[in-house]
Formats: C-alpha cells, structure tokens, sequence
C-alpha cells in the first residue's frame, strides 16, 4: 500500500496529516500489518492535551497491545467514533481511518517528524 | 506505535544462531507467512492475506477450522517412542493417566510429573503396538522430556527412541478434515475415531501414522509424514489442493493459541507449568490415582487432602477490555489475588476470554473480578470451560448417512492437545 507523500510519518509508525492548525492521526500500513487482525482501539476523550512522544492511546490486535504515541503536541478536537465498533477498518484502510484530529500546539514540531521518502527507508531498514 | 506484548513474539530473525526450521519453513515463506520465534523455532504466526489468496491472517484462520478446515504445520513437535517388555510399566511410572487400558490404536491424554506432582509436560501417549507407545510432547520442552524419560525410563526393560526429527507433523483439523484428509488416503477415517489412530497411505506414503487428534476443540486428524523437505512440501501442497473446496486455509500459531484458548485446552508455560499440579490445573479427570504408584502420586495424595489453594478458572470480560496472558486479577475490593495464564479475543466466540488461577473460594461460576489491563481495570465474571465445545454433527433425518459419515468424531468432550 502507498505512504501517502503529503503525510508526515514517525518511527513509531504514526501518521500525521496538517491541514492548517488540525493535525489527524493514524497508524501506517505497516504498522497495522505488524499488529495483524485489530480487535480494539482505546482513545482520549475530546479536550485531551497530547504532548509529542508521548502516549495517548493503545491498539490492539488478538494478540498484541501497542501503545500510541503522538506525533506532536495539541489538544483533541474529534475522536474516529467508528473504530469502537469497526476497528478492522484500519487494517483494511489504515491512511484513511485516523484516530483523533488536534489542534496543533506547537505546529514546528511536525518538521521534526519523517518525510514519506524517510520513512519509507527506515521501513526497509527495520525489516 | 510500539508493540509492547506479544503472546508470541514479533521478531523475525530467523537467522539468528540455533534457530530450527521445520522442513516446511519455505514453503511458509512462500506463502507469504509472518515468521516468529517460537521456543527456538522459526514458525508461522499467520498468513495475511496477500495477492494469490484472498482471505488470511489470525482471525480468518481462526474461521476456518472452526467452520470448515485449516492446516496447521506442527512438526516442532517432539515424538518419544518406548519400546521393550516393560514399555507399558515405564509409561504407567512416569505418566498421570492409565495407560493399562489403551488398545493398539488408541491414543490419551497424560502428564509426565515431577516427584512434587507438578508438570514437566502434558503428552500425547499413543499405543502403537504390543510393548510399544509414542509420547508427542511440547516443541519448547524436547530436550528436558527427553532426559526426564530416559532418567524415568532407566529401571526398566525398554528401549527411549527419540523421532523427533524423523517426522513431519501436519494438523488437518474442523469439520471439512476428514473430508479433505480422504481425497488423500485409502484408510477408511470416519471409522477411526476420536483419540484413536489407524495407518493408511497419505500422499502414496504408505503406512501413515493417523490420528484422530487436535489442539482446536474441533475434530480433526494429525498426520506423521518423513520429515525431508521434498515429500513434506509434497503433502503441504496437497492437503491445500484437496482442501481448496472446503476454502482451506494454512494456519499459524496464533490461531492455534486462540483456538485451544476456546476450548480451554492446556499450554505448558501457561495453564500447566512446574509449580502447578493437575488439581490445581482442573485436569484430574486425565490423573488416575488408584492406577498403582507413579511419579508425583504422593506427593498428589498430600495435597488431595489439603485441598489445592488456587485453582484454574475460566473469565469472560463484561466491560470492554481484553485480559491477557500475566495480567492480574483483582477481587471486587481491589486485592490481588491472581493472574491471567492465557487472555485474548476469542475469533467465534466474539468475546474476551482468559484463564487464570484464582484462590478457591473466588472460583464459583458467576463470581465478579476484575482484570488489571494495564491502564484499565475490567470487569469479569467466572464462567464454565470450555468456553467453546464443538456441535455435535448429527445426519439430518432423511439424508443419506454416507454423506456425512463423521459421527465417529463424536464421541465426546475429550480435551485434545498439545501445544
């Protein structure tokens, strides 16, 4: 599957999209085929501050936990309702079946995160 | 995103030092399989779906054993043949179960013990001959049983062959088994039944060892093939072809654990282990006490009249929340009082369910606890295991019995193994 070129990426195997000050988040295709079948997907609530690095969240498959990391700071605006009862969707669309969107709060730490190209070696490297 | 737990791990590095293949390692390879680490073994943990076969991965493989027929390569499995006058006196020794009453082509469920009545591994024992029987033991515990055999074996007249690497071992198991497993064979498998085992030609390979054996809670066959690549590869690619009709799919490790973990079938490192006894493992009716004496057994008669303290329970999570494997258990009160041996989705049952040991009298059916999920603490509540016990398959009133002719599956609850 293609890593969407105007995505920026983390080692993690985060994904963010930036339109303006909103930055959306999801797990990359990689990452979902590590994971394998998604049963579960566990998010903040809406007004809850994530800072870069840290956790937010969790995935799980049938049989791993992964913890979720953010890209950058903000605080959430809206949170993917449809994963609590289709959370298979990001295994099937993983670019397109984000987690939460922010409002950024620190746009300049997205610079910081990987480029498509960048991302892509450090893929093929890891494997 | 970082993995933190794995019920198998992720790492696919099957280059490293003292890592063993089966003889089917490329062919999982090139089906495309993910490869893990398993006891030292480079094994599959499933087949994602990919370009040449349309529905694959955990849950779909899960699936298709459950409702048709799926493969499974197990040849990381160990084979201990004992042979001899005494063979059957050194079985019933080191062995909880009655060997004295298996027929020739009859096959238990059993446990070698350590003197402390603990586990040094659930075994298969299948009796091939007059004098004759083969123990098939856990992949990760092969060379410890193996000692443990002979070192239990020393005193008598017979004779501790290792097989181990002699075979292929390959699961057919679900509904659709025997029915793909016959396109194969001339033996006459609706007549073997359950726990029992016949010898036929398989693939033109005469004289097959095959049982009427599983890991899945669902019936199904384990063949015993020679172990080079060629003729293993062979028989691979031909149950996949005579199964193409059933929707057969190869199936990995991680459903074979969610599919034993339905049945709550037994895994040693987990449920069973060296600091737990069959009482305490809810396996006592596999533990024949009155059977004479054997390793274990007194110190077994001790702790029947002390009564076990823990005992193994089954959990369903009624919040949302999935307990796994060393999670801890919570009283209502917040105590600790236990801990999860194997917890995951279960693929059928569309429910999370685990087991762990808990002191007994937390142990009734309908007892609300609580499972520490990391961050989150999840309601359940004590439910009866197995969690999944397999329909029985009656021919419909009026059809043509030959059409169906698996009854002989039937023959009841036996829990099946091994890891």
């Amino acid at each position: 599957m293609a890593y969407p070129p105007e995505f920026k990426y983390t080692k993690e195997h985060e994904w963010l999209a930036v339109e303006g000050t909103t930055g959306t988040i999801g797990i990359t295709d990689h990452a979902q085929n590590s994971l394998g079948d998604i049963v579960f997907v566990e998010l903040p609530k809406v007004g809850a501050e994530l800072t870069a690095g840290k956790t937010f969240g969790t995935v799980e498959s049938v049989k791993a936990v992964s913890d979720l990391f953010a890209p950058v700071s903000g605080t959430v605006v809206a949170i993917n309702g449809e994963l609590a009862t289709s959370p298979e969707k990001v295994n099937s669309a993983p670019h397109s079946a984000w987690m939460v969107k922010i409002t950024l709060s620190n746009p300049a730490e997205a610079g910081a995160l990987l480029s498509v190209e960048d991302y892509e070696k450090f893929i093929a490297e890891e494997q | 995103m970082i993995l933190l737990g794995e019920v198998l791990p992720l790492s696919s590095n099957a280059e490293s030092a003292g890592v063993r293949k089966t003889a089917l390692n490329a062919a999982h390879r090139e089906l495309g399989a993910r490869m893990v680490d398993f006891n030292g073994w480079d094994m599959p943990v499933e087949y994602p779906a990919n370009s040449s076969r349309k529905s694959g991965g955990l849950i779909a493989e899960h699936l298709s054993v459950r409702n048709s027929v799926g493969i499974f390569d197990v040849s990381h499995m160990g084979d201990i043949r004992l042979h001899g006058p005494q063979a059957l006196q050194a079985v019933q020794h080191m062995t909880m179960n009655d060997a004295a009453h298996l027929a020739i082509g009859q096959a238990q469920y059993s446990a070698l013990l350590y003197p402390t009545g603990t586990f040094v591994d659930d075994v298969l024992v299948h009796r091939l001959g007059e004098d004759d029987y083969l123990l098939v033991i856990n992949a990760g515990t092969r060379e410890k049983d193996l000692n443990w055999v002979r070192d239990a074996a020393k005193n008598f007249d017979c004779v501790v062959e290792d097989l181990s690497d002699h075979y292929t071992q390959i699961a057919i198991q679900g509904p659709n088994a025997w029915r793909t497993l016959q396109k194969l064979t001339d033996a006459d498998l609706p007549k073997v039944k359950f726990y029992w085992f016949t010898h036929g030609t398989v693939s033109g390979l005469p004289n097959t060892l095959i049982a009427r054996t599983g890991y899945t809670a669902e019936d199904g066959f384990e063949i015993y093939i020679p172990s080079d690549e060629t003729t293993s590869v062979c028989v691979w690619k031909q149950l996949l072809g005579a199964g193409e009709e059933f929707g057969i799919l190869p199936c990995g490790l991680g459903a074979r654990n969610t599919l034993r973990l339905e049945g709550a079938l037994s895994l040693y490192g987990h449920e069973i282990s060296d600091i737990i006894t069959p009482w305490e493992a809810r396996l006592d009716r596999f533990l024949k006490m009155d059977k004479g004496e054997f390793i274990g057994h007194s110190a077994l008669v001790n702790q029947k009249q002390r009564g076990p303290k823990n005992i193994l329970v089954g959990l369903e999570a009624i919040d949302r929340g999935i307990p796994r494997d060393g999670y801890n258990v919570m009283d209502r009160g917040g105590r600790h009082i236990g801990y999860i041996t194997s917890g995951s989705p279960a693929p059928f049952l569309k429910k999370n369910i685990a087991l762990a040991y808990v002191p007994l009298e937390h142990s009734a059916e309908g007892t609300e606890l609580s499972v520490e999920c990391r961050s989150l603490h999840v309601k359940c509540k004590v439910v009866p295991t197995p969690f999944y016990k397999r329909p029985r398959r009656t021919p419909v009133a009026g059809s043509n019995a030959l059409s169906d002719p698996a009854p002989a599956a039937d023959s009841g609850a036996l829990p099946e193994t091994k890891q």
